[in-house]
C-alpha cells in the first residue's frame, strides 16, 4: 500500500546540516579575524592552524569512538605523556633505531595502555570514568619513574626522530600528513566496519546491542585501544614537535580532546557523532587558540570563551536531537527483570 | 501546589450520582485541535465524562490519544477547542494546572523508582510537610497505608520498589496517581503490561474508583477489557472523534470498523499449518532462579505459543535459550546438533534469534537509520573483506521494507521515528536477515495498534509457512489460540503442559496458567 520508502538520507542530511553550521560558525569566526588581520587566512597561516591542531583532531577522533559506547577516556593526555616519554628514552639510548621502529614502539605503547583501560573496564566492570581517572595518574606516575623527573631536551635527541613530523611533502608537514591519513582512517573504521558499527549501536542501545549479538564489552575495549593506539602515536608525534619530553607534558590535554568531540556533535550519551563533526570540533578549537592572540584576547579570556563555545555547543546539539524527536527519556516499562542478564 | 495537597482518604460512599448517563458532565472536551509541525494530531474532537462512569476510548495507534492525554494533563496546550469541567472553560498552562483542576492520569509506562520505598515512591514531589517544612514522615507513611488499602493492594509502605513484583509496581503507580485528590482518572492502556489474574486487579480497583464518582478516561486496544470495565465508548479516528455512545449498545465488528474505517475480518490469518522434522530439542532446561525443567520440542513450519501469567518464567526462558543469561541444567540442540550457546552471537550463529518484548529497551537502537538496525545482526553478510557496503546494506533493508510493507519516509530515518508496529517490522526484519532456523517472539504485538497487529500475524503465519520454526510468548489469549498449533503453559517458572490447538479454549489456558486446572472444562 505505502511506497516503498527511498534510499534517501535524512538523517545524513540532518547531521550534515549540524556539521555545516559548525563549518558556517568557523568561517564566521575566520572572517571575523580576517577583518582585522587578513594575513590569518592566508592559506600559509591556516595550514599552520592545520598542522598545530593535527594532534587535537587525532586525539579526538579516538576520545569520539570511547564517546560514542558511552564511556570516556580520561588518561589519553596521560598515555601521550608516557608514550612520548618512552620513545624519547629510547632514542636517547639507542640513537641508532629506525624511525619506523619509534612509530610502532609508540603505536604499541599506546594500544598497550588503551587496552588496559578497555579490560578494566570489560571484564572487571569499573565504570570508565573512574578506570581512566585511575590510569591518568599511574599513567604519568610512570612517566616520572621512567625519567626521573628529568627533561629530555631537544639536544638529546637525534635530528632525524624530531625532524620527520616538520619534514614537508607537498607543502604540508608530514604532522598534517598524518592528521589527514588518520581522519580518512577514522571514517572508514567508523562508517564502514562491523567494529564501528558496533560503537554506535552500544551507545545508542547497549540492550538492543546484546540482544543483536554485539557485547558491549567487547565493543568497549575495542574503543580504548583505538582510542590508546592514536594517543601513543600522538605521543611520538607531541615530543617530536616540541622537542622536548617531561612529566607534564599534555597536562589537561584530555579535556580540551573531549572539548572537540563534544563541539563536534558527538553525543556525551553514546550512540551519536560523525568523523567531519569531530575533524570541525577540533579545528574549531584549534582557531580559537591561534586567532584570538591574534586579536589581543588574553589567555584567560580565551579559557572562558572556549568554555562557552563548548556550553553553546552542546546546547544545540540537545536542541537539535530534540527536534529529530528523538525518545530519550521514554519512561521504561515497570519491570526490568534483566537482573539475571549480563548486559 | 499546596493547595492540591490536601489528603482525602478513599471512600467507600456510594456514588453521588446514581450510576446513570444523566449525570452532569465533569469534564467535557469540545472541537479541541492540536497541530505538530506536518500532522494534525487532534482535529476538533469532542469527548465526555460522567462522574462514576467508565469511558472506553479507542483508536488505532496514532488516532490522538496520547496527545489527548497530554492535553488533557496540561503537558500540551490546544491550539483550539475548549475544556469545560464542571460546566466552566478552564485552560491548562502546565501539568500543574491539570493537577489543580483534580485531573490525574495513570500512563502505559511508569516512571517509577527502584531503590525508593513505596511510600517515596507515592509521594515524591508532593510530599506533605510538617509545619517546620521539613518532609512530614508519618502522614507519608500513614496516607500510602490508606490509599494502597483503598485499592485493595496488599503492599507495605515501607518496601523498597525493587522488591516487587511488575503487578504489584503497576498498583504503586495507581496509588501515586490517587495520592493527588482526583475525579477525573486517565488510565493509558494501564493492562498493557498485565496478565489475565493482574488485570482482574485492576478492574476491581477501577470499580471502586468508579463507586467513589470519579470519571474513569480508559484506553486500551483489548476489546474484552472494555467490555467488562467501560460504560460508554469513544473512538478517535485521524484526530476526530468518529463515534461515541453506550459501551452495551456496541459490539465489536461496529467498533472495529468505526477504527479502521473498513472492516478487519481477518484478525488471525492462520495458514494451514505444514509441519516437518524438529528443528528446536529442548530438554530439563532449567535456570537457578526463574525456570526448571522446561521441555519440549519445536519442529519445521510450527508455531509453539508459550502462555502464562505475567512473572511466569517465559521472557526469562527465552531469554536463556537465546543466551543472555546461562542455564544451569538441561541442553538444547538445534537440527539434532547439542549446542551449548554462551552468547547471543552463538545463537544467532546457531540459526536462532530472538525478537524481544520491549521494542525500545532491547530490540532496536532508535536514533540508529533503519538500515542500520536492519543489518545489525548480519553485519558479516553485508560486508565485503570486512567492509561494510552500504549498496548491500540498503539492498538488504529495502527487500525487508517492502515486504513488510514499512511505512516509513526513508531508510535513513531513524527507527525512533516509527510508530510501534513499524518498529517491530524492523526487529523482526533484523532477524529474518540472519535467515535463521527459528525464531523467537517475545509478545510480538504489545502495544501496537490493530492493523499493524494484523499485519504482524500474517508475517509470523508466512514465516511459518516458508518453514520457518516459531516460539511465540504472548498474553494474549485470542493471539494464542489464533495463531499457535500448540501451546506451553507456564506457571512460576515450571511448564504445566504443551496443550495441542483441537479443543483448546481460554478456560483451559488460563485455568492452567493460574493453577486452577478444575476450571478446564
Amino acid at each position: 500500500m505505502a511506497p516503498a520508502p527511498a534510499d534517501g538520507f535524512d538523517l545524513e542530511a540532518l547531521l550534515a546540516r549540524r556539521e555545516i553550521l559548525l563549518a558556517a560558525a568557523i568561517l564566521v569566526l575566520l572572517g571575523t579575524v580576517a577583518s582585522r588581520f587578513p594575513a590569518f587566512v592566508g592559506a600559509t597561516s591556516l595550514a599552520n592552524v592545520f598542522n598545530d591542531s593535527a594532534i587535537l583532531i587525532v586525539m579526538a577522533l579516538g576520545q569520539a569512538a570511547v564517546i560514542l559506547t558511552r564511556s570516556v577516556d580520561l588518561s589519553v593526555a596521560a598515555n601521550v605523556a608516557l608514550t612520548g616519554m618512552c620513545v624519547a628514552l629510547l632514542d636517547v639510548h639507542a640513537p641508532g633505531l629506525p624511525l619506523a621502529v619509534m612509530v610502532v614502539a609508540a603505536l604499541a605503547l599506546g594500544l598497550l595502555l588503551g587496552a588496559v583501560n578497555g579490560l578494566l573496564v570489560w571484564k572487571v566492570g569499573i565504570p570508565p570514568i573512574v578506570v581512566t581517572l585511575g590510569t591518568l595518574t599511574v599513567y604519568r606516575g610512570l612517566a616520572f619513574v621512567l625519567s626521573g623527573g628529568a627533561w629530555i631536551n631537544s639536544f638529546q635527541m637525534t635530528p632525524g626522530f624530531l625532524g620527520v613530523p616538520r619534514f614537508a611533502i607537498l607543502g604540508m608537514p608530514v604532522l598534517s600528513w598524518t592528521a589527514v591519513l588518520l581522519i580518512l582512517l577514522a571514517g572508514v573504521v567508523f562508517r564502514r566496519t562491523g567494529v564501528g558499527r558496533g560503537w554506535y549501536a552500544v551507545g545508542g542501545n547497549p540492550t538492543a546491542a546484546v540482544y543483536a549479538g554485539i557485547d558491549p564489552g567487547r565493543a568497549r575495549f575495542l574503543a580504548f585501544c583505538f582510542s590508546g593506539t592514536l594517543s601513543g602515536l600522538c605521543g611520538y608525534l607531541w615530543v617530536a614537535r616540541y622537542a622536548v619530553a617531561y612529566v607534564d607534558v599534555a597536562s589537561g590535554f584530555e579535556l580540551d580532546v573531549i572539548a572537540a568531540c563534544v563541539i563536534g556533535g558527538v553525543s556525551i550519551a553514546g550512540g551519536i557523532g560523525s568523523v567531519p563533526g569531530v575533524v570541525l570540533g577540533a579545528l574549531f578549537l584549534g582557531i580559537i587558540k591561534n586567532a584570538l592572540p591574534v586579536v589581543n584576547v588574553s589567555p584567560f579570556a580565551q579559557m572562558a570563551i572556549s568554555g562557552a563555545v563548548i556550553i553553546a555547543a552542546v546546547a544545540l546539539n540537545a536542541r537539535a536531537e530534540r527536534k529529530r524527536g528523538r525518545i530519550i527519556l521514554r519512561p521504561q516499562t515497570l519491570a526490568p527483570r534483566a537482573a539475571g542478564a549480563r548486559p | 501546589m499546596s493547595s492540591v495537597l490536601q489528603f482525602v482518604p478513599p471512600r467507600e460512599t456510594a456514588p453521588r450520582e446514581a450510576a446513570s448517563a444523566l449525570a452532569a458532565p465533569l469534564l467535557e472536551l469540545r472541537g479541541i485541535s492540536k497541530h505538530f509541525p506536518g500532522v494534525k494530531a487532534l482535529d476538533g474532537v469532542d469527548l465526555v465524562l460522567r462522574p462514576g462512569r467508565v469511558t472506553a476510548l479507542v483508536g488505532e495507534n496514532g488516532a490522538g490519544k496520547s496527545t489527548l492525554v497530554k492535553i488533557l494533563t496540561g503537558i500540551e496546550q490546544p491550539d483550539a477547542g475548549e475544556i469545560l469541567i464542571g460546566g466552566r472553560a478552564v485552560a491548562f498552562a502546565d501539568p500543574q494546572a491539570a493537577q489543580a483542576a483534580r485531573i490525574t492520569a495513570i500512563h502505559q509506562e511508569t516512571v517509577l523508582f527502584d531503590e525508593l520505598t513505596v511510600a517515596e515512591n507515592i509521594y515524591l514531589g508532593h510530599a506533605p510537610k510538617t509545619r517546620f517544612g521539613l518532609i512530614d514522615w508519618p502522614a507519608i507513611r500513614a496516607r500510602s497505608a490508606a490509599l494502597l488499602y483503598g485499592i485493595d493492594a496488599p503492599i507495605k509502605p515501607s518496601t523498597r520498589l525493587k522488591d516487587l513484583s511488575i503487578a504489584q509496581r503497576h498498583l504503586v503507580a495507581i496509588a501515586r496517581a490517587l495520592s493527588v485528590d482526583s475525579e477525573i482518572v486517565v488510565m493509558d492502556e494501564p493492562t498493557a503490561a498485565l496478565s489475565h489474574k493482574e488485570v482482574e486487579d485492576l478492574f476491581r480497583v477501577v470499580a471502586r474508583l468508579k463507586g467513589q464518582g470519579k470519571a474513569i478516561l480508559f484506553i486500551s486496544h483489548k476489546f474484552e477489557e472494555l467490555d467488562r470495565v467501560a460504560d460508554d465508548f469513544a473512538v478517535f479516528r485521524d484526530g476526530r472523534t468518529v463515534g461515541a455512545g453506550r459501551m452495551d449498545e456496541i459490539d465489536h465488528p461496529a467498533l472495529v470498523r468505526m477504527m479502521v474505517g473498513r472492516s478487519v475480518d481477518k484478525v488471525f490469518p492462520k495458514g494451514v499449518s505444514n509441519i516437518g522434522a524438529a528443528v528446536l530439542e529442548v530438554a530439563g532446561y532449567s535456570h537457578p532462579t526463574e525456570f526448571d525443567d522446561i521441555s519440549f520440542t519445536l519442529r519445521r513450519g510450527e508455531i509453539l505459543g508459550v502462555y502464562g501469567l505475567v512473572g511466569a518464567g517465559r521472557s526469562e526462558l527465552c531469554q536463556s535459550l537465546f543466551g543472555v543469561t546461562a542455564p544451569s541444567r538441561g541442553s538444547v540442540a538445534i537440527e539434532g546438533r547439542a549446542l551449548r550457546i554462551r552468547s547471543t552471537a552463538d545463537a544467532i550463529r546457531a540459526g536462532l534469534v530472538y525478537v524481544p518484548e520491549e521494542r525500545g529497551r532491547h530490540g532496536a537502537v532508535l536514533a540508529m537509520p533503519i538500515v542500520e538496525n536492519a543489518t545489525l545482526g548480519c553485519l558479516g553478510a553485508v560486508s565485503r573483506h570486512g567492509f561494510l557496503r552500504a549498496a548491500e546494506e540498503f539492498r538488504l533493508a529495502r527487500h525487508y521494507a517492502e515486504r513488510f510493507d514499512l511505512r516509513a519516509a526513508s531508510l535513513s530515518q531513524p527507527v525512533g521515528t516509527l510508530s510501534g508496529g513499524n518498529q517491530q517490522k524492523v526487529v523482526i526484519g533484523k532477524w529474518l536477515a540472519t535467515q535463521p532456523k527459528v525464531i523467537i517472539l517475545d509478545e510480538p504485538t504489545k502495544g501496537i495498534d490493530i492493523g499493524s497487529k494484523a499485519a504482524v500475524h500474517a508475517l509470523v503465519s508466512e514465516l511459518a509457512g516458508q518453514g520457518l520454526a516459531v516460539l511465540m510468548v504472548s498474553s494474549e489469549l485470542p493471539e494464542i489460540l489464533g495463531m499457535a498449533d500448540r501451546v506451553m503453559v507456564m506457571r512460576e517458572g515450571r511448564m504445566v503442559g504443551i496443550f495441542d490447538r483441537d479443543g483448546l479454549t481460554p478456560e483451559r489456558l488460563v485455568g492452567a496458567a493460574t493453577g486452577n486446572a478444575g476450571v478446564a472444562a
